[in-house]
């Protein structure tokens, strides 16, 4: 494969946005929990609960930070690199991005500044309110994005004049057929992937003090919410699957190592290794029929297989397979997790079990991996399309010359694998820390009466006697 | 008023309001070599750190206004000046992460010091590169990298880099006390005579370059309807300086300067600043990419524009609303103690 500027335009898109999601998968959920943590601690006043908020407000920033950083690439990228997708879609995507931007983007950035830094300027419930809003604005953000890209893999409410979309019908445009499925699998997902990274260190915090109230309680939530969501998952992933078949069944042929153009009694494969030039897999692990079942609900049921379309018109099967099966693996551990944590809990085992807590400490990194392994499965399966069967990737490629492609996404690789690095090094670095202390707590608790307000204040005005501020 | 028009006239709003807004906080990381002390650089950033985000959100804006009003300017602009672009988003990721990392760093802080800095130059840099680019005419994608940089490209990106750094020291001398204050206050004083020169050779090239451009500023009444530009400019440019030097004066005698002394520079800097905005609309309307493209060529079908316009008129006003309510919250001088999350 010659790298020429079309190939390295999308390996540069892939790995941006590859490095982009891992944010937001964390920050959408970690927003609500934290949000969640702040009304308990509002209604309750139970100080292990600000103490939760509090702590993980620092990781949420960091990684909220990576987010906005990486997500702005990606806002220009569509035009730098797809300069004639963005011309041909434009009219379709433009606007949905112009309301992610004017509904979400700015209350999020606009709400960010008083929940980070507003603690001793306005008072607590106008702070929780602050919260709450980035929470929602996040929501609202994936809403557009999801409405987006999910318009690229099942198009629907449009006219193409002179090779130009158009809009025939918004609504259509924006609920076309795959998105509230997709919307509601990446919802949770976040609420998961979030989920896992406070089981995790509350898990490690566990292992070196037993007794820590913060890690105790961070982990139990942590698991009531994975034991409601994870199996909350898995159904809504087969529904979008059910979705996938019906909608883009070249997609689903890959995932599922289906050569035949028509196959019944299709085995479910736990394993194999899928060969696009011969056009079948070896190594074979498969339960007989079982595919079928699960997507027909008919052991006898029949699939389409890959051989229906053209060479040219299949994704890259090995990377859609794989992919789908460490996605599906990772969920299958986090219910098995899930529920392990439920059985030690009738023993009153669940924050000394040592095996359960190193379990648990290593999961951390699984909720986005497979999200990212998730969106492989959804971007990579619907190749040779960007919008699916109505516009080839590699047709509307910027005409740029390769060098200076070669040039950007050398100095992206650059940039995100110090960042990473940093990221993770600065994450461990708060994690470590561990949460404040239940008595400095009191000294920057909410709300303009705080005693961490009195001392800036007094601080202010001790340090500035003549100040003639208006 | 037709609806490319208003959408038109929203682009160059919302690209107005990133560059005031984000002048200011682009110009805090230009000034940063200049303060030494680290307590100066924290006290630097803590000026704008609960502020950039939403600052920058109007670089996006302004991206998916033109994605959505005017396509083909989208996909002919950002693909033609790729590198200056590409390099922009990895300043203002350097510049980004310098926030988060560099309060909760002990021994990498001098590298967040240099990321902070050098990200906000070369992000400003950039700007003002494309800002020629499109003033002197886009090159065609596909041709050699190089054919940006030239002179006057080069001068351009010098002078948004001086133009940012003039709206980080009238912020700072709004927001900060005593040493602090009064060395952003020097440099400005500096910076907005470089400043108006600077804006003075760009506009005289501008009006030089092309005979239509020409004709729109010197023919038969335009020059008595158009002199207001320059002139409110150098009354403006006026003023600032001589609140600059009162606001010195002050500090020089042991007193605290008059809080109009104080304010006024930065919102004659946006003055200033609009006043140059308005001046390039002029040569350039209605020219989205000159010599290639009007607003109403690129214009997406009006089914689009339609759509966009509840979200518009009733979002705006909202973010604007919020905003103010943000910067209110945060009013007054920045306090050197640790405050916030």
């Amino acid at each position: 494969m010659e790298l020429d500027s079309a190939i390295l335009s999308r390996i540069q898109f892939a790995f941006t946005v590859s490095f982009h999601i891992i944010f937001p998968s964390i920050t959408i959920g970690l927003a609500t929990l934290i949000a969640i943590w702040e009304g308990l601690y509002l209604k309750t006043k139970d100080p292990v609960y600000l103490q939760l908020a509090k702590f993980w407000i620092k990781p949420f920033a960091i990684t909220f930070g990576m987010g906005v950083v990486s997500g702005i690439v990606l806002s220009y990228e569509f035009g730098t690199n797809f300069s004639k997708f963005s011309e041909i879609t434009g009219a379709v995507l433009g606007p949905l991005m112009a309301y992610e931007v004017l509904t979400a983007f700015f209350l999020e950035a606009g709400f960010l500044g008083i929940m980070l830094f507003g603690w001793q300027r306005v008072s607590a419930r106008l702070h929780f309110f602050a919260t709450c809003t980035v929470a929602v604005g996040t929501w609202i953000s994936a809403f557009w994005i999801i409405a987006a890209n999910s318009w690229m893999q099942t198009p629907a409410g449009y006219h193409l004049v002179d090779g130009k979309f158009t809009v025939a019908s918004w609504w259509e445009v924006i609920f076309n057929p795959s998105m509230p499925y997709r919307l509601s699998h990446m919802l949770l997902a976040t609420f998961i992937t979030a989920s896992l990274v406070v089981l995790a260190t509350s898990a490690w915090h566990l292992r070196r003090d037993a007794q820590s109230a913060f890690a105790r309680k961070g982990l139990s939530m942590t698991l009531w919410i994975l034991l409601v969501l994870a199996p909350l998952q898995a159904y809504v992933g087969d529904l979008h699957g059910l979705n996938v078949k019906e909608h883009q069944p070249v997609k689903l042929a890959a995932m599922e190592g289906i050569w035949p153009a028509r196959e019944s009694s299709v085995p479910l494969l736990l394993f194999a290794i899928p060969d696009m030039a011969a056009e079948k897999n070896h190594f074979e692990i498969a339960v007989p029929g079982l595919a079928s079942l699960i997507l027909t609900h008919d052991w006898q049921g029949e699939l389409t297989g890959l051989q229906a379309v053209p060479k040219a018109d299949r994704p890259n099967v090995p990377l859609v397979f794989f992919s789908f099966r460490i996605m599906v693996g990772l969920g299958l551990l986090m219910i098995a997790v899930a529920v392990w944590g439920l059985l030690l809990r009738r023993n009153d085992r669940l924050y000394s079990n040592r095996w359960f807590l190193g379990l648990s400490s290593w999961m951390a990194p699984t909720g986005v991996i497979a999200v990212l392994a998730g969106w492989y499965v959804v971007e990579i399966g619907r190749q040779p399309w960007l919008v699916y069967g109505l516009v080839r990737t590699m047709d509307v490629v910027s005409p740029l010359p390769a060098e200076r492609v070669a040039l950007s996404l050398t100095l992206f690789v650059l940039t995100y694998s110090v960042l990473f690095a940093v990221y993770l090094y600065f994450m461990r670095k708060l994690i470590k820390k561990g949460p404040p202390d239940l008595a400095s707590l009191a000294q920057h608790k909410i709300g303009v009466t705080a005693s961490g307000y009195a001392l800036a204040f007094t601080k202010a005005v001790g340090s500035t006697p003549t100040q003639g501020d208006k | 008023m037709d609806l490319a028009l208003f959408y038109f006239l929203l682009l160059g709003f919302a690209i107005l309001m990133y560059v005031i807004l984000d002048g200011f906080d682009l110009g805090i990381g230009i000034l940063y070599p200049w303060f030494h002390e680290e307590q100066a650089k924290d006290h630097l950033m803590r000026s704008i750190s609960h502020v950039w985000d939403g600052n920058e959100t109007w670089l996006v804006f302004g991206g998916v206004i033109l994605f959505g009003a005017f396509p083909s300017a989208y996909a002919g602009l950002l693909s033609g000046l790729y590198l200056p672009i590409m390099l922009m988003l990895i300043g203002l990721i350097f510049r980004g992460v310098a926030f988060e990392y560099r309060f909760k760093s002990d021994t990498s802080r001098v590298w967040w010091n240099r990321a902070f800095a050098s990200g906000s130059m070369l992000a400003a840099f950039c700007q003002g590169l494309m800002l020629g680019a499109i003033i002197q005419g886009m090159p065609d994608t596909a041709s050699h990298s190089l054919v940006l940089i030239t002179p006057f490209t080069l001068f351009t990106g010098f002078a948004v880099v001086a133009g940012y750094a003039l709206l980080g020291c009238t912020y700072l001398v709004m927001k900060s006390r005593d040493d602090i204050q009064a060395k952003a206050a020097r440099y400005g004083q500096r910076l907005v005579l470089v400043v108006m020169v600077a804006m003075a050779l760009v506009s005289l090239w501008t009006v030089l370059q092309s005979a239509e451009i020409f004709a729109r500023w010197f023919s038969s009444w335009h020059p008595i309807a158009l002199a207001p530009l320059p002139i409110i400019a150098i009354v403006c440019a006026r003023l600032l300086w001589l609140d600059l030097a009162k606001v010195r004066a002050n500090l020089q005698a042991g007193h605290i300067p008059l809080s109009t002394h104080e304010d006024r520079p930065f919102w004659l800097a946006v003055i200033v600043f609009t006043l140059g905005f308005v001046g390039l609309l002029v040569s350039l309307f209605p020219a989205l990419i000159p010599g290639q493209l009007t607003y109403m060529q690129a214009a997406a079908p009006s089914a689009s524009l339609w759509f966009m316009l509840p979200g518009v008129a009733i979002f705006v006003p909202l973010i604007l609303a919020y905003t103010c309510w943000g910067y209110r919250i945060f009013a007054g001088k920045v306090e050197d103690f640790q405050e916030g999350y």
